[in-house]
């Protein structure tokens, strides 16, 4: 599936798009099709989202889950500081 | 330390209106973001992979407790209570608002901080010595010089858009202890003939092509120091490569043009620029050294300290370094508690130094580019009170220069440019490694997330670089970097490892270097001593 | 093309630059064009008959015309000094300070942000071509 994914432009906040908008739980989120380029660069004109892109992701009974490790992190949040963690379902690493 | 007069004020409450102007405009959507991201990266302002990380300032590496306090403030209000010290002896929060930044930018300049021009594609905060002023091999403090430099370098009119960043670095010892060797520019005051001025080099760097810098000029005065480098920078404006990102460090410029022809280059514009007046009279380097004059120290003080509690015993050997004033110490303090996160200090631990650098250390505190903190101006006997108080914090780890005191960059866990962890390989390697330091000695050890080695791990003992095999984490081993005045760059010892893989390769290296060392010798030294076969043949078997 | 934006006293020169290959050729022009990589040094003995001189900046983040105009200037060039192409309201200041005396922006520049951009900052560190008295010599009494 394709996600797409970014940043808040006033906060930072990472966040995912769920169809009609963005959500900062990767729970949330929906798979974009081919229709992704379209949608992130009018989500970015109105500056509902800042520095976009899309992911390739897979489907879990626990939710979306980003192919890359990277992406994983920023659903998660710092490996290093689970107090701080915003999702602690995602796996990290690739079994 | 330096205090800011009205102009300096009126430059940072400039810039504060400047960028809180620039950001309602991008808010607006009257900038895009590919206008904004170079301003607010001159801001410090980063887009990091969970939220905006903000770096901050410390202008060759020294703070007072009224700075420490406003850190720990912006800490607790604006982030997540924690902040983390850099390679550059800057200080950075990870989760920042842009909607905020103004704001913070604002409360910084109260007390005399900024972040201007931390990143971006211009002169970064330049960096100096963490014990100048209280090294007895110094020839100067070489502060007196940051400042001047910190001043000439910010809202340079012509050096603002760089084909890439510029980072200098200041020392006035022939012991580098703030890898300077790896500046694009760095400089070492000397005195020759009774006059002080400065061998310049030029060209150095970490990252994908990592440099030792040469010397690029033995001798230039201190009256004619702008001049030169205002030179050394207009032909690295004009002629550093922009075709390529990877290409565009002054130091590919140095190398491509070979070191002599980049020498003669900046020759021919020293006399051009000698020309215009552009050089602050020696009243200003005076008016500036002014504020780095000694303190009053006690006299009659004892050189006595009290060893017989062996925790604290061992925290001094470890960490406490004599001071060239009797009867004082400069005291480190380690921020790589084992299985910690390298560099990190909670708002109420930098509270703390606040405190203990007003009651301890003449209200002064410095950072190196080791991500550790240093108390300059501690009285001996003073040394086993405030170890008591360190340790009660989490901060008394008597672990400098050794196996578990790793640099380390925050890595994937918290950078948009990392390609692998470097935090949780450290934790490891601390923790498994903590036992047995003693034994090994001076050994250090500095991992980066990604080629762009702010980890300096091509300056390492032995070095770590996390990179991306086919979507997984995998760190390359390297033997026999240094940072210091004997600056070399480390060799890859072969493929890659997991992260436990890694630990274990150390392991091997170390345990080597156990069975081959002589009389004296630190890790580095065997290393360079028997060469890389040896111990190839201990890691990979 | 934006308006042109011109802080000399008088009016900006309307010819059209030509390339300095084509100016040191055999050419009447006394309006040239600097490209990024090019040496602006090469028209140093020519200033007395150069009316404007255009500093092509085809991105913002390529710095190379800053040190092209200030070589203008520190070689005593008097004419019209203009930085055309990717020129934003916030570069503008560190363009006065080097030289330049009109814009020719890619795209239309806010009159008031401009007015608010170059006024923002009251004192400067470095000694340019502006004229300005940087702060080290306000501190010292230097001229």
């Amino acid at each position: 599936m394709k996600l797409l994914t970014g940043n808040d432009l006033a906060t930072g906040d990472v966040i995912w798009w769920t169809g009609e908008g963005w959500s900062r739980h990767i729970g949330d989120a929906v798979d974009a099709g081919d229709e992704g380029e379209e949608i992130l660069a009018r989500e970015e004109a109105a500056r509902r989202v800042n520095a976009s892109y899309i992911i390739d992701a897979t489907q879990t009974e626990d939710g979306p889950l980003p192919a890359h490790i990277k992406d994983r992190i920023r659903a998660s949040g710092p490996t290093v500081r689970t107090d701080l963690a915003i999702n602690t379902a995602i796996p990290i690493v690739k079994a | 330390m330096y205090q800011y007069d009205s102009y300096d004020q009126a430059m940072v409450d400039a810039r504060v209106e400047e960028f809180r102007d620039q950001a309602r405009r991008r808010l607006a959507g009257e900038m895009t973001e590919d206008q904004f991201k170079p301003l607010r990266l001159m801001n410090g302002l980063y887009l990091q992979l969970h939220a905006y990380m903000l770096r901050i300032a410390v202008p060759y590496g020294t703070l007072s407790p009224r700075q420490l306090r406003k850190l720990a403030h912006i800490a607790r209000t604006y982030d997540k209570g924690y902040g983390h010290f850099t390679t550059r002896t800057n200080i950075q929060f990870n989760w920042i608002k842009l909607e905020d930044a103004a704001d913070i930018l604002a409360e910084l300049a109260t007390v005399e901080m900024h972040a201007i021009q931390t990143s971006g594609n211009c002169i970064r905060n330049i960096s100096s010595d963490q014990y100048a002023g209280v090294a007895a091999d110094e020839i100067t403090d070489p502060r007196p010089w940051a400042e001047l430099l910190r001043q000439w370098s910010s809202f340079h009119p012509e050096f603002t858009y760089l084909p890439r960043k510029f980072k200098i670095c200041v020392i006035a010892s022939p012991n580098d202890r703030a890898a300077m060797r790896t500046h694009d520019i760095g400089l070492e005051l000397v005195e020759r003939d009774g006059r002080v001025g400065a061998r310049v080099y030029a060209g150095g760097g970490l990252g994908r092509t990592p440099m030792v810098s040469p010397l690029i000029r033995d001798f230039v005065e201190e009256e004619e120091l702008v001049s030169y480098l205002e030179a050394c920078l207009r032909v690295y404006n004009r002629y550093g490569r922009r075709d390529n990102k990877f290409k565009a460090r002054i130091k590919i410029l140095v190398h491509e043009l070979g070191v002599e022809e980049y020498r003669r280059q900046v020759e021919e514009e020293f006399l051009h620029m000698r020309t215009l007046g552009i050089q602050p009279p020696t009243e200003e380097l005076d008016r500036i050294r002014a504020f780095f004059a000694p303190p009053v120290y006690e006299t009659g003080l004892s050189e006595e300290v009290d060893r017989s509690d062996p925790d604290f015993a061992l925290w001094l050997d470890r960490n406490v370094v004599a001071h060239k004033q009797p009867g004082y110490a400069i005291a480190n303090i380690s921020l790589k508690p084992v299985g910690g996160i390298p560099g990190d200090a909670t708002a109420d631990q930098i509270d703390l130094v606040a405190d203990l650098g007003e009651r301890y250390s003449l209200d002064q505190v410095r950072v190196t580019h080791a991500q550790n903190l240093v108390l300059p101006f501690v009285r001996k006997a003073d040394l086993y009170a405030l170890w008591q108080e360190l340790d009660a914090a989490g901060l008394g780890t008597a672990n400098i220069d050794m196996a578990s005191d790793i640099i380390a960059c925050p890595g994937l866990d918290y950078c948009s440019l990392a390609n692998a962890r470097s935090i949780p390989v450290a934790q490891k390697i601390a923790q498994r490694f903590a036992s047995k330091e003693a034994e090994i000695g001076e050994l250090k050890i500095k991992i980066s997330g990604c080629i762009n080695a702010c980890g300096h791990h091509h300056a390492g003992h032995i070095g770590i670089l996390g990179v991306d095999r086919k979507g997984t984490e995998n760190y390359q081993l390297s033997l026999g970097g240094s940072g210091a005045e004997d600056c070399s760059v480390g060799t890859i010892t072969g493929p890659g490892f997991t992260e436990d893989g890694v630990v274990d390769a150390i392991e091997r290296a170390t345990n080597l270097y156990l069975t081959q060392r002589e009389e004296g010798e630190r890790f580095l030294d065997t290393y360079r001593r028997i060469g890389m076969a040896p111990f190839k043949e201990a890691i990979y078997g | 093309m934006g308006d042109l934006l011109n802080f000399r006293d008088g009016e900006t020169i309307a010819e059209t630059p030509v390339s300095i290959e084509e100016f040191l050729g055999a050419s009447n022009a006394t309006a040239v064009r600097i490209e990024p990589g090019e040496d602006a040094r090469l028209l140093l003995p020519h200033l007395d008959r150069i009316a404007l001189v255009e500093v092509t900046f085809p991105a913002f983040t390529d710095g190379r015309g800053y040190s092209s105009a200030r070589i203008l200037r520190e070689s005593g060039y008097t004419g019209e000094l203009r930085a055309s192409g990717d020129v934003l309201v916030d570069q503008l200041f560190r363009m006065r300070r080097s030289g330049f005396d009109s814009f020719a922006p890619d795209k239309p520049l806010d009159p008031a942000v401009v007015e608010t951009t170059l006024s923002r900052f009251t004192e400067v560190y470095q000694k340019s071509v502006d004229g300005r008295r940087p702060i080290w010599a306000k501190r010292h009494e230097v001229n």
